[in-house]
């Protein structure tokens, strides 16, 4: 291989200035949405005593879970020694803290008490796993800004490998941590399963590169910086491989449910007659996250267009919201079974009376902050590609590729 | 002029007297109150009892809310006031419900059990351990409840709580009552009337309610006294926990179901 030549994001200021511009109106709405709900309460939200997480922890869930994701592509250099991936680790690993930054911005300001994050950050219960997860995420972003530093230092190029097997096993911890929020809760039907956290896990690999794909390819193609197909196509076909694993967990997640009587009721709530969560699960979930970008990523025409490839990638992520909203949403719609074999007639307190979900709808705040920590995550992006040495001058087939370098 | 200087000034003398004698009646018997009143407060909780209620449903009358409406009282939760601009249907979906009346019905038998839901005081709450500051925590006389000076608001014990026995306060609080503080973006749930326990009552306001009713489907007292009467109540009947499957320990038995 080459030797990479890494150079700052040239895009013309205009522009520069511009994107910045719009995704920073983006944040600033998300923070008045932010502001508003702290006066106000969160009875201007759609969460009820019934829905307790709404809108803004899909977003952050989905947002930290890809967060270790688009680590991977480092990861993949690094630790399964991969040269072709090396290039894109600096990338890899700025983009990881920036979504994980977004995402847990999101989180802390749906808090009912965002400005006593103080006391979370000084009180803890060891036996939670929040508790676990606030060490797992600062650790991720010290552990990633030390692995920045061993990849663009050369004096430190050594630790690099070590620094980066650190992450690996890190990420995968921080992703099962998250996971494990929802499949250690043994009092709700939809969860209680150790299946989750490596399927948060399966999940985290696919969203994170689908976001990785979408952010070098717009950032090459308004840079016009060459990117060989050869760089491309091996990202593609790994998110296939990733999001067919996505299929493979969510099968065994089913038929896991599906095996023992007990979990019938929430099986047939989520696949059968949930309304709005059986349409997003296979609408969104199966067919848009998972087949459709499938077929595309492997199709022997479409699998080789830019802009098919692009529109892959916006389907795994539009499709893993669905996903997480199914599993967050639909999990807390689907009332607690406290009365086995009993129906409840009558309840002073939405209990599911004759089996009916609880209410759940999105409310304009809730989006409009979940979306601001896409925008925040984007910004830390844009201005660190911007002002460091963060993505190489070329991709080109004759950079990533030795043996097509050789030809040349 | 230092002989001047030494005389003693008997004016200033008696003022300060005054003063201070002024001072100590005014002050003393606060003092001596407070410390009258704080009395029973003043004994750390101890695990030598446990609190908890046996609730027999064959004697939940349909249709009475007896303890509902006289738990919303004693802990001011009919103080909450729907907020300017929400609808009906978000604020029944929002408010604070320490206790509710549920009535199921045995799909097999078709028999109908009405019974009250309340937190249910488990040995092992879920809700303590997911709790990520330790705001919600079990005293050591088995009552679960929220410290509301260290709860963020992060709702994760609600996710975890197999009873649904928990609310969040959603909107501004105007009134409340000293025992019974309570703040926007906090969660809270029933704490056995925890006022009454620290100054050494006898029971709680549903217990007396539905006493009062003339039902007795509630009977609360120390589960480790062999001799209370909630003890006696359970060594009597068959009791169980609701979701047994989970091996919480409950500290609320029913009856009767």
């Amino acid at each position: 291989m080459k030797r990479i030549v890494y150079r700052e994001w040239r895009l013309q200021p205009e522009r520069y200035w511009g994107l910045l511009a719009i995704l920073g109106a983006v944040a600033a709405i998300a923070g008045l949405a932010a502001l508003y709900m702290e006066h106000h309460g969160h009875w201007v939200t759609g969460m009820t005593n019934q829905v307790v997480w709404g809108t803004p922890h899909v977003f952050a869930v989905f947002l930290i879970v890809a967060a270790s994701g688009a680590l991977n592509v480092a990861s993949i250099g690094t630790v399964f020694g991969r040269t072709a991936y090396k290039p894109l680790g600096r990338l890899s690993g700025l983009l990881s803290i920036a979504l994980l930054a977004g995402g847990l911005m999101v989180l802390v300001l749906d808090l009912g008490r965002p400005e006593r994050l103080v006391v979370a950050a000084t009180t803890y219960n060891f036996k939670s796993i929040f508790a676990w997860n606030i060490f797992l995420y600062t650790g991720f972003m010290v552990i990633v800004v030390a692995y920045l530093w061993t990849m663009a230092e050369r004096k430190v190029n050594a630790y690099s490998k070590p620094v980066g097997y650190v992450a690996f096993v890190w990420r995968l911890l921080l992703t099962m941590g998250t996971g494990a929020i929802f499949g250690f809760l043994v009092a709700r039907q939809a969860y209680d399963t150790a299946i989750l956290p490596p399927m948060f896990i399966i999940m985290s690999f696919a969203y994170g590169l689908a976001i990785f794909i979408l952010v070098l390819m717009f950032a090459y193609h308004q840079d016009k910086r060459p990117m060989g197909d050869v760089m491309l196509f091996k990202l593609k076909n790994l998110l296939g491989v990733f999001v067919a694993a996505i299929l493979l967990l969510t099968l065994m997640y089913h038929l896991t449910k599906l095996y023992g009587t007990k979990n019938h009721g929430v099986e047939a709530f989520i696949l059968m007659t949930g309304g709005i969560y059986t349409a997003m699960f296979w609408i969104g979930w199966i067919l848009v996250g998972c087949l459709a970008p499938l077929g595309i990523v492997y199709h022997p025409v479409l699998g080789k267009d830019r802009t098919w490839i692009a529109a892959a990638c916006g389907m795994v992520i539009l499709g893993g919201l669905a996903a997480v909203y199914v599993i967050i949403i639909g999990g807390q719609a689907y009332p607690l079974e406290m009365f086995p074999g009993k129906t409840i007639l009558a309840s002073g307190f939405h209990d599911g009376v004759a089996g009916a979900a609880a209410w759940y709808s999105p409310s304009i705040p809730e989006v409009l902050l979940g979306i601001g920590g896409v925008a925040v995550a984007l910004i830390i992006t844009a201005v660190g590609v911007r002002v460091l040495q963060f993505l190489p001058e070329s991709l080109s087939d004759q950079v990533v590729d030795p043996h097509v370098a050789a030809k040349g | 002029m230092t002989q001047e200087h030494d005389k003693v000034d008997g004016a200033r003398r008696s003022f300060i007297g005054a003063a201070a004698g002024l001072t100590a009646a005014t002050v003393a018997p606060g003092v001596i109150l407070h410390t009258v009143a704080a009395a029973p407060r003043a004994e750390a909780v101890t695990d030598k009892v446990r609190w908890g209620m046996l609730i027999d449903t064959a004697k939940c009358a349909d249709g009475c809310t007896a303890c509902v409406q006289a738990c919303d009282r004693e802990n001011g939760l009919d103080l909450q006031i729907k907020p300017e601009g929400a609808s009906e249907q978000m604020w029944d979906r929002q408010r604070a419900v320490w206790i509710r009346k549920v009535q199921v019905q045995d799909n097999l038998t078709g028999r109908v059990t009405n019974l009250p839901m309340l937190c249910q005081h488990c040995e092992h709450p879920p809700c303590v351990d997911v709790c990520p500051t330790g705001a919600s925590f079990k005293r050591a006389d088995g009552i679960v409840m929220v410290d509301r000076h260290t709860c963020i608001g992060c709702r994760y014990c609600m996710m975890a709580c197999p009873y649904k026995a928990r609310s969040f306060i959603h909107q501004v609080v105007a009134e409340k009552l000293t025992a019974t503080p309570r703040g926007k973006g906090c969660v809270e749930s029933c704490n056995l009337c925890v006022h009454r326990r620290d100054h050494g009552e006898a029971s709680t306001a549903c217990a007396d309610a539905c006493a009062a009713a003339g039902h007795h489907a509630i009977v609360f007292g120390d589960l480790k006294d062999a001799g209370s009467a909630v003890s006696k109540a359970m060594a009597a009947a068959v009791s169980r926990q609701i979701r047994e499957d989970l091996d919480l320990n409950t500290g609320v038995r029913y009856s009767s179901i």
